[in-house]
């Protein structure tokens, strides 16, 4: 029975995941970006256990309901929490205009298609189909780091971006040792934490934290 | 076989004549009294046409024949759009195979027909109107091209008859990650193409930022009865379209009295209770501006692309 529906379930929670870096790309509200990345959370746990119940793995489960805390509970929940009570105007002016910006996202997503098609030529299992997803999502991290103008806009890039290499990993090499993952979540959750944290200070301090008006240090 | 395919298409052809005015007329129905009002009752949009109908057609002094071949031309694509589709049954006729292309290009004709009446009379209204629904049309047509392209490949075909059938037959198709994202792409471009709420609204008169209504300003009595009617049915089709792809329960597959019964009643159903959801839909949504729109209209291009991509996730 679930051998049967694998291959779909994966490619429902990995097309989940793509939806959800799209719709990222799309709406330029800060709350709206936070709330799409707690789904992306949940997906990306759900895609673990999927993958983990495949193949009987119990540690990747733990893995799974770690991702679920980490990416799909905490990380959204502090970061929704700064936002609301520091930031007045959630709205972002990006530098790619949403139109350019999502054509580049279906010129990114078959690209990453060409090159995981080339590299991943050997290997043929269920996951390593939907990896092209993974190596898009990183792209779409990039893109959103490159054209979002404040900080706290490029930490959604920066957090996709970690989204992307985790989907990889997962879905590649059938994940990683939890004692890794749980290295990696906590380093993740560490550096928003602190990125975030200094984000308001200079919220509060110099005004703004638009990348383009910080040009020179201030005493 | 084939009669059997042409005795579906007239029966599709006479009723959804029938059940366009009906669905507009529901539509505004529902916005009426979600809205507060009593509204004009389900049959006013039947009654406006009968009217229009017996009423002389009024030309603009320097009009030329294209005001009166143009609302032919735009009913007559909608006649067609309405025999060829897969609404009441999926038996095609052989000759005119409801092809993808056959029905996007089917539609781009209407299009064209009705900017060339907007732009007829040579006013700034119909000219305004007429260049905004050629720039929304040229970037819908791709978009319902990709969407059912990518309904198409479970399907090996793109023949439309042929997908509504294997999803009939394999119903696991339907909630499939591809099948899902290219249905939102699909929605998105038909409220584009139909010309309704989030693109254009179409319960405004002589509003800078209208479409359909500024091309059909010059036309009037038996002309505009011809446009409107002409654009019912497309939006009642397309509707229809829509339901029998998300669920193509109750369509004919072969011709008998019952299973006609059958499928009209379903199709009937279908398309009323889309009409219903449209109408609810549009009380929580604005029009968004008229710059914005090929944003929404990228973005919906985007879904159909990552549906097309996504169909080779699942090996």
């Amino acid at each position: 029975m679930f051998t049967n529906i694998y291959p779909q379930l994966i490619g429902l929670f990995a097309g989940a995941l793509l939806l959800t870096s799209t719709l990222m790309v799309w709406r330029h509200s800060l709350l709206a970006s936070i709330g799409l990345l707690a789904v992306q959370g949940v997906a990306l746990a759900a895609l673990v256990a999927v993958i983990g119940v495949e193949a009987g793995d119990a540690e990747l489960l733990l893995v799974a309901v770690l991702v679920l805390t980490v990416k799909g509970g905490v990380l959204p929940w502090i970061l929704a929490r700064e936002s609301r009570a520091t930031t007045r105007i959630t709205d972002e002016s990006p530098r790619l205009n949403p139109t350019a910006a999502l054509l580049t996202v279906a010129g990114l997503t078959i690209f990453s298609y060409v090159v995981i098609g080339r590299i991943l030529i050997h290997v043929s299992s269920v996951p390593t189909h939907a990896a092209p997803i993974g190596l898009a999502m990183m792209l779409i991290g990039f893109l959103l780091l490159v054209t979002r103008r404040r900080a706290r806009s490029q930490l959604i890039g920066f957090l996709l971006l970690d989204n992307g290499i985790a989907t990889v990993a997962f879905l590649t090499s059938g994940g990683v040792p939890l004692f890794l993952e749980l290295g990696i979540s906590l380093d993740v959750l560490l550096v928003v934490v602190i990125l975030y944290v200094f984000a308001g200070r200079m919220h509060t301090k110099f005004g703004g934290t638009d990348v383009d008006t910080l040009r020179e240090l201030h005493d | 076989m084939t009669w059997a395919a042409i005795a579906i298409a007239l029966i599709q052809l006479v009723f959804f004549v029938f059940l366009a005015p009906l669905v507009v007329g529901v539509i505004r129905q529902v916005r009426a009294r979600l809205e507060g009002r009593a509204g004009a009752g389900v049959w006013q949009p039947w009654r406006d046409v009968r009217k229009l109908l017996r009423k002389n057609p009024v030309h603009a002094e320097g009009s030329s024949w294209i005001l009166t071949a143009g609302p032919l031309t735009v009913l007559v694509s909608s006649l067609l759009l309405c025999a060829l589709l897969p609404l009441v049954g999926t038996l095609s006729i052989p000759l005119i195979p409801n092809d993808l292309f056959v029905i996007v290009s089917l539609m781009l004709v209407g299009v064209v027909a009705l900017a060339l009446v907007g732009l007829d009379a040579g006013t700034a209204f119909g000219g305004m109107g007429s260049s905004r629904h050629m720039t929304v049309a040229a970037l819908v047509e791709p978009t319902v091209l990709l969407a059912i392209y990518a309904l198409s490949i479970p399907a090996g075909t793109s023949t439309l008859s042929v997908i509504v059938g294997t999803r009939l037959q394999t119903p696991a198709v339907i909630l499939s990650p591809v099948s899902v994202l290219a249905m939102v792409a699909l929605a998105i471009a038909i409220m584009a193409e139909t010309g309704r709420l989030p693109v254009d609204n179409p319960s405004t008169h002589l509003e800078l930022t209208m479409m359909h209504e500024a091309m059909v300003l010059e036309a009037s009595g038996r002309d505009l009865a011809w446009l409107e009617l002409g654009s019912w049915l497309k939006l009642a089709a397309l509707l229809g379209l829509l339901g029998n792809l998300a669920a193509p329960w109750g369509i004919l597959t072969d011709l008998s009295i019952w299973s006609v019964a059958v499928g009209i009643i379903a199709v009937a159903a279908k398309v009323l209770l889309l009409g219903i959801l449209l109408g609810a839909g549009e009380i929580f949504l604005a029009k968004v501006r008229l710059f914005r729109v090929p944003e929404l209209l990228a973005g919906s291009f985007t879904l159909a692309l990552l549906a097309v991509t996504a169909s080779y996730l699942v090996a």
